[in-house]
């Protein structure tokens, strides 16, 4: 199945698990340096033409790496990274043990019919913390509730929130883009999250509330949201 | 038993076709093809469909061994597609409702494809990509609808195909796509395009600027072929879409796939989608042109599922519409 490395990261990952395939790269878990580490690693897609294969894998790790250490220097939760091996495309970096998707985390909330107002706390940190990151002009370019990761046992009120995955990133200033962006992460959470529109509004409402440059970000997505495709532009 | 006829004539493909529980009884077609180098208007397009249809009707009939008596529904596509045409569609499927005292049904033309898909595929509950001339999504089902997680943000990828083929002055006839796919076969280099994927989403606007920009000048300079340009279009093109599917199924934590919608006859982006599937331990689904392609049939299916989860169309609202949402229909029909 998925268990067979590319061979030329085989070295690299040797005493390393693998742990999970996401959609772009799979993940192993291990130790850097005596520290729980996690290593991501962007294997070829046999799918896709080597040339075009090698242009991407290696803007991504490249892109990956830089929005991280930005954000980092910004104060914003990402996972610390270790290290980066350019020729495999590894990214080794901090493993948060314990930790759950936020997309996990509110299915499982909606599942066992809890308290819904617990995700109105984590409604407001994820507003909160992309503000930060659109403050710093980084646009993640993939926000879904897969992206955010929820530090073990900080769910509930003052929620510990990560940022992941930044291979699509990119620096942009322009509320358009920023726009687009939350975007993204609206069309995600509600086709995965059903039935989650104030939830998601509340979102909104703490990026509003944290951010400066907000406000033309919000008119912007308002903008965005009527350009879907076979859209009724009538009302 | 319950038996559907299905209308369906959003673009230049008309068809009529007619389902009975679960199995096909007839489906003929007919294509309206361009001379090279020109798209299809609507009103041109609508004359076609004007000319042909209750030929087509009457075929769908003769084929089924079926009465006027026997249909129990008149299933037609309500949009998305171009205005001209579906007018000219609707009005036939309302006159025969009618004649026949039918009910009437105003079917999403996006639900037709994937209504067809899980018919002939019997894949459970897989991540749909619809990729035609028209249409470019990445769609699953959950709580009563088919959401969109990914789609292009502006062209089809079918309507690059369809306009590069343009530029080319390749033929329309069976359809550009087609065309395409025979020459890239014979490609040999790769050249390097533009490859847009934002997040779920995909955008060919800026790839197809470019080759129609920079085509005649890198066929002119003889740096490479015809064949060499279809090549690197298809493999840049199926790959941002295989891209977007394994996304959204790494989202969804889903484990089949299936490809409908014109493009979806291509067997190189169907090689590469199973190429992904495998390395995940997923598995393609996929159907040939017949079901593929635009046909009346999927329209008489999805119909069929529709009717028989207490859907009806009142005369009063069986209008077509360009702009129709695959998300805005409530699926009844599955839990």
């Amino acid at each position: 199945m998925a268990s067979d490395r590319s061979d030329s990261a085989a070295p690299l990952l040797a005493g390393c698990a693998l742990w999970k395939q996401g959609a772009e790269a799979r993940i192993y878990r291990g130790k850097f340096l005596g520290r729980a580490a996690v290593v991501k690693h962007r294997f070829p897609k046999r799918y896709r033409h080597p040339q075009l294969d090698e242009k991407l894998t290696r803007r991504r790790t490249v892109q990956e790496a830089r929005a991280a250490l930005r954000c980092r220097k910004a104060g914003i939760s990402v996972p610390v990274v270790y290290f980066v091996d350019y020729t495999t495309h590894c990214i080794f970096m901090e493993d948060l043990v314990g930790s759950i998707t936020v997309r996990d985390h509110i299915v499982t909330t909606q599942q066992s019919g809890d308290n819904p107002e617990s995700l109105g706390g984590l409604a407001d940190e994820m507003g909160r913390i992309l503000a930060k990151m659109h403050d710093e002009d980084v646009i993640h370019g993939d926000l879904t509730t897969s992206n955010m990761l929820l530090r073990n046992g900080s769910e509930g009120p003052g929620a510990d929130l990560v940022l992941i995955d930044f291979g699509l990133s990119y620096t942009s200033a322009l509320p358009e883009d920023k726009g687009v962006d939350m975007y993204v992460l609206e069309k995600a959470f509600l086709s995965t999250h059903p039935n989650t529109e104030s939830l998601f509004q509340q979102l909104l409402n703490s990026y509003t509330a944290a951010s400066k440059k907000a406000p033309a970000v919000i008119k912007k997505l308002d903008e965005v949201r009527l350009r879907g495709r076979k859209r009724s532009m009538v009302g | 038993m319950t038996v559907v006829i299905g209308f369906e004539g959003s673009a230049n493909k008309i068809g009529v076709g007619i389902v009975r529980d679960g199995e096909v009884l007839s489906n003929p077609r007919r294509t309206y093809v361009t001379p090279p180098g020109q798209g299809f208007l609507p009103s041109e397009t609508a004359r076609h469909h004007r000319a042909v249809i209750l030929t087509v009707l009457q075929e769908a009939l003769d084929e089924a061994a079926i009465t006027p008596a026997d249909i129990d529904c008149v299933a037609y596509t309500k949009g998305p597609g171009m205005g001209a045409p579906l007018v000219t569609v609707a009005l036939v499927a309302r006159t025969v409702a009618q004649l026949w005292g039918k009910p009437l049904l105003g079917v999403n033309h996006c639900i037709g494809h994937i209504e067809m898909g899980r018919l002939i595929t019997h894949a459970s509950d897989p991540t749909v990509l619809y990729v035609s001339g028209g249409n470019t999504q990445v769609i699953a089902y959950s709580e009563r609808r088919y959401r969109i997680f990914g789609e292009t943000i502006d062209i089809a990828v079918g309507n690059c195909l369809d306009r590069f083929a343009r530029v080319l002055k390749i033929s329309n006839d069976p359809s550009p796509g087609y065309n395409i796919e025979q020459m890239a076969k014979k490609g040999t280099q790769y050249i390097e395009l533009p490859y847009a994927v934002k997040g779920m989403d995909v955008s060919f606007s800026g790839i197809l600027s470019y080759v129609e920009e920079a085509a005649h000048k890198m066929l002119d300079s003889g740096n490479c072929t015809a064949e060499d340009l279809c090549f690197s279009l298809q493999e840049t093109l199926f790959s941002m879409l295989v891209e977007i599917t394994e996304r959204a199924m790494a989202h969804c934590g889903s484990q089949e796939v299936l490809i409908v919608g014109g493009v979806g006859c291509n067997l190189r982006l169907q090689e590469m989608m199973d190429a992904m599937c495998k390395e995940r331990g997923a598995k393609l689904f996929a159907t040939d042109e017949r079901f593929c392609i635009d046909n009346g049939a999927m329209i008489a299916q999805a119909g069929w599922e529709m009717f028989r989860s207490g859907h009806v169309t009142k005369m009063p609202d069986s209008w077509i519409t360009q702009r129709y949402r695959t998300d805005e229909v409530e699926v009844t029909w599955r839990d």
